[in-house]
């Protein structure tokens, strides 16, 4: 039996109200909100964070596989994979690999992640897809498109959902894409694109899949679509024969938006936080074609209740304060440069010292002493034992504010810059950046855990580190 | 270990006016405060054995000072210790003629930080290392974080706190007033600065020193040739320089409320010199008030006051100029800045000036020790020197 063992989901804190960019644009109001990743997220970031929602209280050294998905990946060369995976503290000998270029990349991986299991090349592989995709100033996608993750754990014992069975076609058709000179996604006219494209080829692979399997629309308890927009989507299901009530999986457009590759784990995420066993879901991703994935719930869902997923992610929100915020973040716009000295770039041996350090947050802990500190030392700061270490990770540690300021002198996406020194449950003290945090709260003595943050982009390479927030929910 | 204690002294001292000195280069401040101490020594710049040279980021190497006095082929060297590098030229220096290796040797400390055309100092990096993997934040809120910390554990409420430091960048800025060569030569009220803009909360405008260009020098010589160059030469009696491992970065054991570093400098120093009561014996003091909250840390860290009350110290006035023991008495880097590789030897004049009687209208009485301090790097990583002088 091979299918999903786990699963997690995130959403960016920050939402933007659709009405904040109608009215920066003279246009009427449209309602809703949408997630903006924050200026320190990017796909790689937002993959780690639903990752370590997905393989909590798992054990990092048996996943065997990690499939990375996006179409907004930082590298255009250079794989993201081993930067997740350093992050997750995932074993060196996994087979790694991204999946890039469509929105349906994610499924894609699922697909391939199954295929090894089931080639016994792996027991367990983790599936993980971000977007952070960008729409014209000014246009529908800015205000469809939502930044946020999904990560899926596949594998064959402790199954919560089986996978019946699938179905893929392969379409090539222009109907929205973003080609290797664009910075925002394009698309033809609409109306092609709904005609021809999806609800042409999604009900082609469905009914399809339905035939192969002998199955029809009331054999589901639940119908997971990604779709570009609701009228889209409805037009489909209704085409297929699903209703759009009671079966058709919210599709959160007006909370979170369209987040492009990692709509459709985000979609299974929140259908499976509200799945009984025995359950039967029909899964559906397009773009460039269409998988189809039909899978069975199991009682072992049970055991995976304590995810933040998309449920806990949603309600734990901050409104963005302006549209010019979100043009900032997203570096959209140029702005005055500030009359500070320039950042300097890293020394790549350097941060290729502190993989385990930087990315995994791994310190050490004195045999002598029993001190915890940050990071790795050679001489222990308490007792002065030279290397007489273990290691000690302080990723998944609980912290709390022991000082903290707040510069607004400091070049900074979201001034104040607010930083801290963190004191850890069990020992150790780390001096990071606090993030996703509105400056009032921060108080002496607050609870923060870590979050995995890209740093920097000085020298056209992106440094990653952690930063501490307050606990997101 | 030996004490330092009596066996050298300066003889000659220089200082240029401090502050936005468009018009000088780094060449222009070495030549001025170089010729002034050469006068006020009674030498000529042949007489100069050799030299150390103080700055931290205007220059490298020792090339600059050899060019610009046009020192003829004389060892020179390159003094750098974050903010305590004017101390510790003075330092180094000070050792060479103690070896008996030098009989006149000259410490000069020179920053040009205004050609950078930045607010603010011209570096971001506080940390040591080069992966960047650091906080996001400016020196003012490296020092906030100790005010935040010191608020919190005596019980001072914001408003409480904000007060409290203004009384110290009041007193400093009035000692300005008095101050020819200082950079801000103006009063301010509480008002002022507890509504000044707020740099990193609760240090607003007021609570930071600012941002300028200067250089000051020393000669020094044995003690026993002292009194062929004056009559009234100034003794060394305590060097000390303290460095932390960065405790406060990764120990939970620091406490953000006080300098650890200038603790233990201070009590070095004094057993250096045989002060056993420093609040009696040091006459006056120049402090590293970098930032209000700095300033007022190191009165209980130098054991001024007592831990912890060093605002009943501040509320009656005990470190005022007309106070039991006046603390940056020329109005501090408050009112000079902090072009960092001069300051240490700024303080320095002033307390040679004081001892000497010369220090016009801000002249404390019969002064008979005198204490410089400076503060590189920040809370939980620091550099300290405590040089302590007298007649």
């Amino acid at each position: 039996m091979v299918g999903i063992t786990s699963y997690g989901a995130y959403i960016p804190l920050h939402r933007l109200s659709r009405d904040e960019i109608c009215k920066a644009w003279g246009e009427n109001p449209l309602g809703g909100e949408r997630a903006v990743a924050n200026y320190d997220e990017d796909s790689i970031t937002m993959a780690v964070a639903a990752s370590r929602d997905c393989i909590k209280g798992i054990d990092t050294q048996a996943i065997d596989g990690l499939y990375f998905a996006s179409t907004t990946s930082p590298y255009k060369e250079k794989q993201a994979t081993p930067i997740v995976a350093g992050a997750l503290d995932l074993r060196r000998d996994i087979f790694a690999a991204d999946f890039s270029n469509s929105l349906r990349s994610g499924t894609e991986a699922v697909r391939a992640a199954i295929d090894a299991i089931n080639g016994n090349s792996a027991k367990s592989v983790l599936v993980c897809a971000a977007d952070v995709r960008l729409g014209f100033p000014h246009g529908d996608k800015e205000l469809s498109c939502g930044d946020g993750a999904g990560a899926l754990l596949l594998g064959n014992t402790g199954v919560i959902a089986t996978l019946e069975g699938s179905y893929t076609v392969t379409d090539e058709i222009i109907d929205v894409w973003r080609s290797d000179k664009d910075i925002f996604t394009r698309s033809w006219e609409e109306r092609f694109g709904r005609e021809e494209g999806y609800t042409k080829v999604v009900p082609e692979a469905v009914f399809s899949a339905l035939k192969k399997y002998d199955l029809t629309p009331k054999d589901f308890s639940k119908a997971v679509f990604y779709a570009p927009d609701a009228r889209t989507l409805n037009m489909a299901a209704r085409k297929l024969g699903f209703d759009i009530k009671t079966q058709v999986q919210d599709p959160l457009y007006n909370t979170v938006g369209n987040t492009g590759t990692a709509l459709s784990l985000m979609l299974l995420v929140a259908a499976l936080e509200e799945a009984k066993p025995k359950d039967r879901i029909l899964w559906v991703s397009y773009s460039d074609g269409c998988d189809v994935y039909i899978l069975r719930v199991t009682k072992e869902i049970e055991n995976v209740r304590d995810r933040r997923g998309i449920k806990g992610h949603l309600t734990s929100k901050r409104m963005l304060s302006s549209y010019q915020k979100y043009l900032r973040w997203r570096e959209i716009l140029p702005v005055e440069p500030p009359a500070r000295p320039p950042l300097e770039q890293p020394s790549v041996p350097a941060l290729w010292r502190d993989r385990k350090g930087g990315l995994a947050l791994y310190g050490v802990k004195c045999k002598r002493c029993g001190t915890p500190q940050y990071p790795a030392q050679r001489v222990c700061i308490k007792c002065q034992a030279k290397d007489e270490f273990e290691d000690y990770r302080f990723a998944d540690k609980k912290g709390v504010v022991f000082t903290f300021s707040q510069d607004n002198l400091a070049v900074a996406m979201d001034p104040p810059s607010s930083c801290a020194a963190i004191d850890f449950e069990g020992g150790g003290r780390i001096m990071c950046d606090i993030t996703d945090r509105d400056p009032q709260e921060i108080k002496v003595g607050m609870p923060v855990e870590m979050t995995f943050r890209k740093l920097h982009y000085v020298g056209n390479f992106y440094n990653y580190w952690w930063k501490c927030q307050p606990i997101r929910c | 270990m030996e004490s330092i204690k009596d066996k050298v002294a300066i003889v000659g001292m220089g200082c240029t006016k401090f502050g936005e000195s468009w018009e000088m280069s780094p060449t222009d401040l070495i030549v001025e405060a170089a010729y002034e101490a050469y006068e006020d020594a009674g030498i000529r710049p042949e007489d100069v054995q050799a030299a150390w040279f103080g700055t931290l980021w205007t220059a490298e190497a020792g090339v600059l000072l050899a060019q610009a006095l046009k020192l003829q082929y004389k060892p020179v060297t390159r003094v750098e210790n974050f903010c305590a590098t004017g101390s510790d030229t003075l330092r180094n220096a000070c050792y060479a003629v103690a070896a008996g290796v030098y009989d006149i040797v000259l410490a000069l400390g020179m920053e040009k930080l205004k050609d950078s055309g930045y607010s603010g100092l011209p570096s971001n990096k506080l940390a040591v290392t080069n992966t960047q993997r650091d906080r996001t934040l400016t020196p003012p809120s490296a020092y906030a974080m100790m005010a935040t910390r010191y608020f919190a554990k005596y019980g001072l409420s914001p408003e409480e706190g904000k007060k409290l430091l203004a009384q110290i960048a009041v007193k400093n800025h009035h000692n300005g007033t008095l101050s020819p060569k200082a950079h801000f030569q103006m009063e301010v009220t509480l008002e002022q600065v507890m509504n000044a803009p707020i740099i990193a909360w609760p240090l607003g405008l007021f609570d930071c020193c600012g941002v300028s260009d200067g250089a000051a020098a020393a000669i020094i010589t044995r003690a026993d040739m002292a009194k062929n160059f004056r009559p009234d030469p100034i003794y060394i009696k305590a060097l000390q320089i303290c460095v932390g491992p960065m405790e406060g970065f990764i120990s939970t054991e620091y406490d953000y409320t006080h300098v650890e570093e200038t603790y233990r400098c201070g009590l070095a120093a004094y057993a250096e010199a045989g002060i056993k009561n420093p609040l009696q014996e040091i006459s006056l003091a120049q402090v590293h008030d970098c930032f209000t909250i700095t300033e007022l840390t190191i009165y209980e860290d130098l054991q001024f006051s007592p831990r912890g009350r060093a605002r009943e110290d501040i509320e009656a006035g005990t470190f005022a100029l007309n106070g039991k023991l006046p603390v940056n008495s020329d109005g501090g880097l408050k009112c000079f800045g902090h072009p960092v590789g001069a300051t240490g030897l700024r303080q320095m004049y002033e307390d040679y000036k004081q001892l000497q009687g010369k220090a016009g209208l801000r002249q404390i009485k019969n002064p008979k020790l005198a204490l410089t301090h400076n503060f590189g790097g920040c809370p939980g990583a620091a550099v300290i020197s405590t040089l302590i002088v007298g007649l």
